[in-house]
């Protein structure tokens, strides 16, 4: 064996090392090179000593004795480095991860701006938040959602024919919210209001997998997000409720009156802007930061299933039957997309290898209780329909119920094979994944079709 | 015979701010020294050398800066501060007293043999 060989074969061996230590949380980068340049202080000693370099190396990584008493005396130290951090900007021990969260904080900051500035725009041409609420109702959402999807496709670098199709997609958003002869107070426009966001984050969902449109695991990827957006954008919310509550106060007790500020500026750019910094936060955070929302499912599921369980059981023993009004049928729906939420979040953060276990139990328990009070509601609402006719809010409503009852009764009988051992996990995944478009075509169909479909009603 | 862990822990800021007082040093040539200096007794580990440092760093009794050695390896020096001096100072001033006091336990004045304690190890 040369010398040369000699170093290579321990360059290698360091190499190694540093790949093992580096996977220790407790030990940043710095800690592992002065480890290393201990390491190879007593390395160069034993070799002057006398002995192989590969024997050295063997001797000194000994005596640096055991990795995991190493890490705990380091984790006593520096405790904060087991509560994972979310390191924005700054501060990362790898320049090359540093640069690229700048550069997202600075695409971050223009898309927020400019969702921030979009909705002012309006007001140049004579439109004012409190009195054109038929106007920014069923438009907010335009306001924020392309500036994520901006942000979005700017950081998968989409291709250009994607681009093409988001501007296209946002387009006919703006034209289904703006062409049609809706009053102000009619059903329509409400459920416009309602359905575009869900149509357009769809949109955004299509900026999200950009690459591949058709993969379980991205789109899996994408229920995620909407999770984790949707609690950052909660938590942002109640910062901002702090923030308007000290900026009234503190001006008020100096006699300036602000709430036209914060009615007028605060909150509208606030929101929109506060959309594109939590779809940022999620992406910054991915894979620093537990995910919350599983969390909460694991909370609530066992909840819901005895609240639901125990709504059962009165219903049978009173038997009075549901008392169904037009707000009965929208509360069934909401309470069918809760449940179909915990699913969701559940599959999620589910290792698809795991055998059935207790939980999954519990969830079927869930679905098919929601299931059961469901098809009595939907006995009764369609009595209703036929009795006296249907509005744009009732077929809406309806429509949305029949979808949600569908992939929730299809999600029962997978789970029951899965619980039973019969199927695969990853069939329920696949489901799951495969329906979103579902949701997007029907809310489109309410945006689009509707309106003229219900004479403008 | 080897030093109790404990005593070990107790005695270690003191004696890394006594070597870094000498002048800057770095891990090793520190781990070197503390095993010269108590003829190998002292069982030092990394695990407690580092995180002491890192320690002594945050305290602001220490700081680091990487320096290039030659051959092409970069290595993290300490140097000690003026609040690490003062630190040093008081950690010196409460060792003697600890010091004084066993002596004068042990070797009595006028009483050389009061100890129950044998001095040498009889291994």
């Amino acid at each position: 064996m040369t010398a040369a060989d000699s170093h290579d074969g321990l360059e290698a061996q360091f190499a190694q090392w540093r790949q093992y230590v580096q996977r220790r949380p407790e030990l940043q980068r710095s800690d592992t090179e002065e480890l290393e340049d201990h390491l190879r202080g007593s390395v160069d000693e034993l070799v002057a000593a006398g002995l192989r370099a590969d024997e050295a190396f063997l001797v000194a990584v000994k005596r640096l004795g055991g990795l995991d008493d190493l890490s705990r005396e380091f984790a006593r130290e520096h405790s904060d480095r087991l509560w994972k951090q979310l390191v924005l900007t700054g501060g990362a021990d790898d320049p090359a991860t540093d640069n690229r969260s700048r550069r997202d904080l600075l695409a971050m900051i223009t898309c927020a701006a400019g969702a921030a500035v979009s909705i002012k725009v309006p007001e140049l041409f004579g439109m004012t938040l409190e009195q054109d609420a038929a106007f920014y109702g069923p438009n907010f959402a335009l306001f924020a959602l392309p500036w994520l999807a901006a942000f979005l496709a700017w950081r998968r670098q989409a291709r250009p024919a994607l681009i093409g199709v988001l501007v296209a997609l946002f387009a006919l958003g703006a034209v289904a919210a703006n062409v049609y002869p809706l009053a102000d107070d009619s059903q329509s426009l409400v459920l416009t209001s309602i359905h575009l966001p869900i149509a357009l984050w769809f949109v955004v969902g299509l900026a999200y997998v950009a690459d591949d449109l058709r993969s379980s695991r991205r789109r899996m990827d994408f229920i995620r997000f909407t999770g984790e957006c949707f609690v950052y954008f909660v938590l942002i919310a109640l910062g901002g409720g702090v923030l308007i509550a000290f900026t009234i106060g503190t001006f008020e007790a100096i006699g300036i009156e602000s709430e036209g500020f914060v009615s007028q500026w605060l909150v509208p750019c606030g929101v929109v802007a506060a959309v594109v910094v939590a779809g940022w936060l999620v992406e910054a955070k991915q894979s620093v930061v537990e995910n919350i929302a599983p969390v909460l499912t694991r909370l609530f599921t066992p909840l819901f299933t005895a609240a639901l369980l125990a709504f059962l059981v009165a219903l049978t023993w009173t038997s009075t039957g549901i008392n169904v009004e037009r707000e009965a049928l929208i509360l069934f729906d909401l309470l069918l997309v809760v449940v179909l939420g915990l699913l969701l979040y559940s599959i999620s953060a589910r290792d698809p290898l795991v055998p059935p276990g207790l939980f999954d139990t519990l969830q079927l328990a869930l679905v098919v209780s929601a299931l059961v009070i469901d098809v009595l509601v939907l006995r009764e609402i369609t009595e209703r329909i036929t009795e006296y006719g249907t509005t744009p809010n009732k077929a809406a409503a309806l429509g949305e119920n029949v979808i949600l009852l569908a992939n929730l009764a299809w999600s029962a009988w997978l789970m029951l094979g899965f619980v039973r051992r019969r199927a695969p996990f990853a069939a329920l995944e696949r489901w799951q994944t495969g329906y979103l478009p579902v949701y997007a075509g029907w809310a489109w169909i309410v945006v689009l079709v509707f309106p003229p479909l219900f004479n403008y009603l | 015979m080897k030093v109790t862990k404990d005593l070990v822990a107790a005695s270690a800021t003191p004696m890394v701010l006594g070597i870094l007082a000498d002048g800057e040093s770095y891990g090793y040539a520190i781990l070197k020294r503390i095993n010269e200096l108590s003829a190998g007794e002292l069982d030092w580990t990394e695990g407690l050398l580092y995180p002491l440092l890192h320690r002594l760093e945050r305290l602001g009794h220490v700081e680091s800066s990487w320096q290039t050695v030659p051959g092409e390896r970069r290595r993290k020096y300490y140097r000690i501060t003026t609040s690490g001096l003062a630190e040093l100072a008081e950690q010196r001033r409460q060792w003697d007293t600890v010091v004084n006091a066993l002596r004068e336990i042990w070797v009595g004045p006028g009483d050389v043999r009061r100890s129950a304690i044998p001095l040498a190890d009889p291994a």
